[in-house]
């Protein structure tokens, strides 16, 4: 185990997962008018109405098979009878499925993105730098999956990077998991931690707004024009609490 | 009973004469700015007509307001709670930008620095989207005076409802214009379908607002409003909509809209609701008991009961008493000639309209008739099936009756009016003959044909609490003489006793405000002359004039 593996198996993960949470709380601080999905439906629809569906669905799945895959350790899935071969079977079909759904869906997005005037206007450049880095984690991904489970014998993640994403949750990171890892594996770990790290500075913060609230708000919400303005509503910043009269009792007291 | 409070608006379509001023001055104020260019918080449609957005009626194809389910609940036409997250990533029933209109501007840049040649320089319109040369095909108002509108009035959706030997004659018959802006309705389906829980009916006044910090730009609330009056800002990617220029009215301010209406037709005023009943009322089975359904959620701000109700709500005095002076509870609840806009989406809009009698006065005046006669009206308005029932169209979800009865109220009014005015005297058969009485026809005429300012637009400020705080503070220095009264102190405007800042400034700034009223008996302090017309007492009296 070298210097490299710690900087790339430990200190990038922890440096990416810090200014994903530290750049969430940030943004959500100074920028709540820029926290949206900044749709482009308006301009176009014929393609976002089979591209954008496909793609969230399919991304859906991938995240779905990664918590299963990678957080969920091995045994316990032995545990309810789901064995190696069953689990390997599964995990392909499902995860090559996944794969061309959010792929297709992606494609499909950005050649909209690329070719329809007004939206490709209304791309910024990190939006760009955020669709590369997306693209590159999807890609690896796949190329992996396609290169080992589906063409090759079939690599056995579940014994090595699982265990190593599990320990760096526990903090007590075992970075030599890693090292033996295909290269494929690696670099597509290597690009989701670049892509945590750029997270919260793109649009994918709407993630976080997924509106699961909607099912159990009701539906007509009634507000106070004075809730904000009202005193004591909020707590007051350090330094900008009001005059307050001192307790005189307090004069008495040792 | 829950009493609440709404701020809504009365349109007086008949002395609506399509200038656009409105939209204009809404628009300067409101929407003049990159991702709004092609968003009309308030526009003007030439009726019959397609509208802005292209056909917003077809709740078929849009899917926006309220259904009945036959279990006699309310749903939202484009599905429910679980079918809005389903169809989440891609919205189903969003307008495109070119269902309203492509935005463009013109290249004025070249018809200054065009280079010397043999033809004049023109202004190529450019489009705001893509920056290209575009061709103007499509507008907010593109019908505007029935331009055009052989070819597209076929599509208007109040006509293709109309029974066919009717629709087929429109042509030879009338238009009027219809202002529309946000309906601030008691029921919002856009607040209903917004996933994010941004969208809110305000306790106060019942302004719909979008808290742009919350919204996250799901877009389900333009599918959602069946009158299309929330837009998408591309730029931004949040819902904006029509604020009722709130900023304004919690001054006491009318609207930029009403306060710029050359016709002097809009009216704003409070009504008194109970909040309980609305869900209630706008699922009655019967389409066309939905207006009355509407009228019987409105209460009577007079009623002991309702305004002991009200206080207790926690709504200030001040505005029990501007309900109580409302023109808008007049016009709905007891001249009833004012009528919802599309009562069969189950929203319970808020922004009524008194619809036109003049299209038939002018049949009536073009065939060599009387056109201010009683019975020459009364007979034309149920003659004249196609306006009545392009306006049942519009207001009653096709019921005629109370289309008529507001008809013949306003045509009753004209030819009492005239009555008078030509020295013939007060018939009260005219009155009779609508259910009303001689002085309430008078009532009505002041308060739609003289329109005063005062009377057209009762709008109480916010913040009342603190006013009467001021108020109160104000009057401990009611001495005589004292700067409570208003009066100077002994040795001039500025002497006397210390007085507290704010109540100095208050007095002040509401003397300056009521412009050419001296500050001071006699003279006037000109630290707080605000520069307006020459107050009495500005200049020393002219000698030899004492």
């Amino acid at each position: 185990m070298t210097a490299w593996d710690v900087l790339l198996w430990v200190a990038m993960p922890y440096a990416a997962f810090a200014v994903f949470v530290v750049g969430h709380i940030w943004r959500y601080r100074y920028d709540k008018f820029g926290w949206t999905t900044r749709s482009s439906q308006t301009y176009e629809n014929r393609l976002l109405r089979w591209g954008s569906p496909m793609f969230h669905l399919g991304i859906l799945m991938v995240l779905a098979g990664h918590v299963v895959g990678l957080l969920i350790p091995r045994e316990w899935l032995y545990a309810i009878g789901i064995d190696e071969h069953i689990y390997h079977l599964g995990a392909t079909a499902l995860g090559t499925a996944a794969a061309v759904l959010t792929l297709a869906g992606l494609a499909i997005l950005i050649y909209r993105r690329r070719t329809v005037g007004p939206v490709f206007l209304a791309t910024t450049r990190m939006d760009k730098l955020m669709y590369v880095v997306l693209g590159a984690v999807l890609l690896f991904g796949t190329i992996a999956t396609v290169m080992y489970q589906l063409l090759g014998p079939g690599y056995e993640y579940r014994g090595t990077v699982g265990p190593w994403l599990r320990s760096l949750i526990v903090f007590q990171p075992q970075p030599e998991l890693m090292v033996d890892v295909p290269l494929m594996f690696q670099i597509h770990v290597i690009a989701a931690n670049v892509l945590f790290a750029l997270w919260p500075f793109t649009r994918l913060v709407h993630v976080w707004s997924a509106p699961i609230g909607y099912l159990f708000r009701p539906y007509i919400v009634y507000r106070s024009r004075d809730d904000a303005r009202r005193p004591g509503s909020r707590p007051a910043r350090p330094g900008w609490e009001g005059i307050q009269t001192p307790d005189p009792k307090k004069l008495t007291k040792l | 009973m829950k009493v609440m409070a709404q701020m809504s608006m009365v349109m007086n379509l008949d002395k609506c004469i399509g200038c656009h001023t409105c939209s204009v001055t809404c628009k300067q104020a409101w929407t003049n700015r990159s991702g709004v260019e092609y968003v009309w918080f308030n526009n003007v449609e030439t009726r019959p007509g397609i509208g802005y957005p292209r056909r917003y009626e077809d709740q078929e194809k849009w899917g926006g307001g309220w259904v009945r389910t036959k279990s006699g609940r309310l749903k939202l036409r484009s599905g429910g709670r679980l079918k809005k997250l389903a169809t989440i990533f891609s919205n189903p029933k969003l307008p495109e930008i070119h269902d309203y209109y492509e935005p463009w501007t013109y290249e004025y840049d070249m018809l200054l620095n065009a280079p010397a040649g043999e033809h004049t320089p023109v202004a190529k319109p450019k489009s705001l989207l893509t920056g290209e040369d575009m061709k103007i095909s499509w507008s907010a108002n593109w019908d505007d005076n029935l331009g055009g509108s052989a070819e597209t009035m076929a599509d208007d959706p109040i006509l293709q409802h109309m029974s066919e030997h009717v629709a087929s004659e429109y042509e030879q018959t009338y238009m009027f214009y219809l202002p529309r802006i946000c309906e601030h309705c008691l029921n919002p389906s856009c607040v209903a379908s917004c996933p994010s829980g941004a969208m809110y009916k305000r306790v106060e006044d019942g302004i719909v607002l979008v808290d742009q910090d919350q919204c996250r730009g799901w877009r389900m609330c333009v599918s959602g409003c069946p009158y299309k009056k929330v837009y998408f800002n591309h730029k931004t990617g949040k819902a904006e909509k029509c604020t009722l220029c709130y900023p304004r009215l919690e001054v006491g301010l009318p609207t930029v809209c009403s306060e710029t209406c050359v016709g002097r037709l809009r009216y704003l005023g409070l009504v008194l609701y109970d909040a309980d009943k609305v869900a209630e009322a706008a699922s009655i089975e019967d389409e066309h008991a939905l207006l009355d359904a509407q009228r019987s959620v409105f209460l009577d701000p007079h009623d002991p009961a309702v305004v002991q109700a009200a206080r207790e709500a926690g709504i200030p005095e001040d505005w029990i008493d501007a309900a109580q002076r409302s023109p808008i509870h007049k016009l709905i609840n007891e001249y009833k000639v004012a009528l919802p806009l599309h009562p069969e989406y189950r929203t319970m809009p808020m922004v009524w309209y008194i619809p036109p009698l003049s299209p038939v006065v002018d049949v009536v005046a073009s065939s060599g008739n009387d056109g201010e006669d009683a019975k020459t009206l009364f007979a034309a308005i149920a003659k004249l099936r196609i306006p009545l029932e392009y306006l049942a169209g519009l207001f009653t979800a096709g019921d005629t009756r109370p289309v008529e009865a507001s008809l013949r109220k306003l045509a009753a009014m004209r030819s009492y009016m005239r009555g008078i005015n030509l020295g013939e005297g007060k018939d009260e058969r005219i009155a009779d003959a609508v259910g009303m009485t001689g002085d309430t026809l008078e009532e009505m005429y002041r308060l739609l044909a003289i329109a005063k300012y005062e009377e057209r637009y009762v709008i109480p400020a916010a913040h009342t609490e603190q006013a009467r705080e001021l108020d109160e503070l104000a009057c401990s220095l009611d001495y005589d003489g004292g700067p409570g009264m208003g009066g100077a102190g002994p040795f001039g405007s500025s002497s006397g006793q210390q007085v507290p800042v704010a109540v100095e400034n208050f007095h002040a700034l509401k003397n300056r405000q009521t412009a050419d009223r001296p500050s001071t008996s006699g003279r006037v302090n000109l630290l707080n002359w605000d520069g307006n017309g020459a107050p009495d007492g500005l200049f020393p009296p002219k000698s030899g004039e004492e």
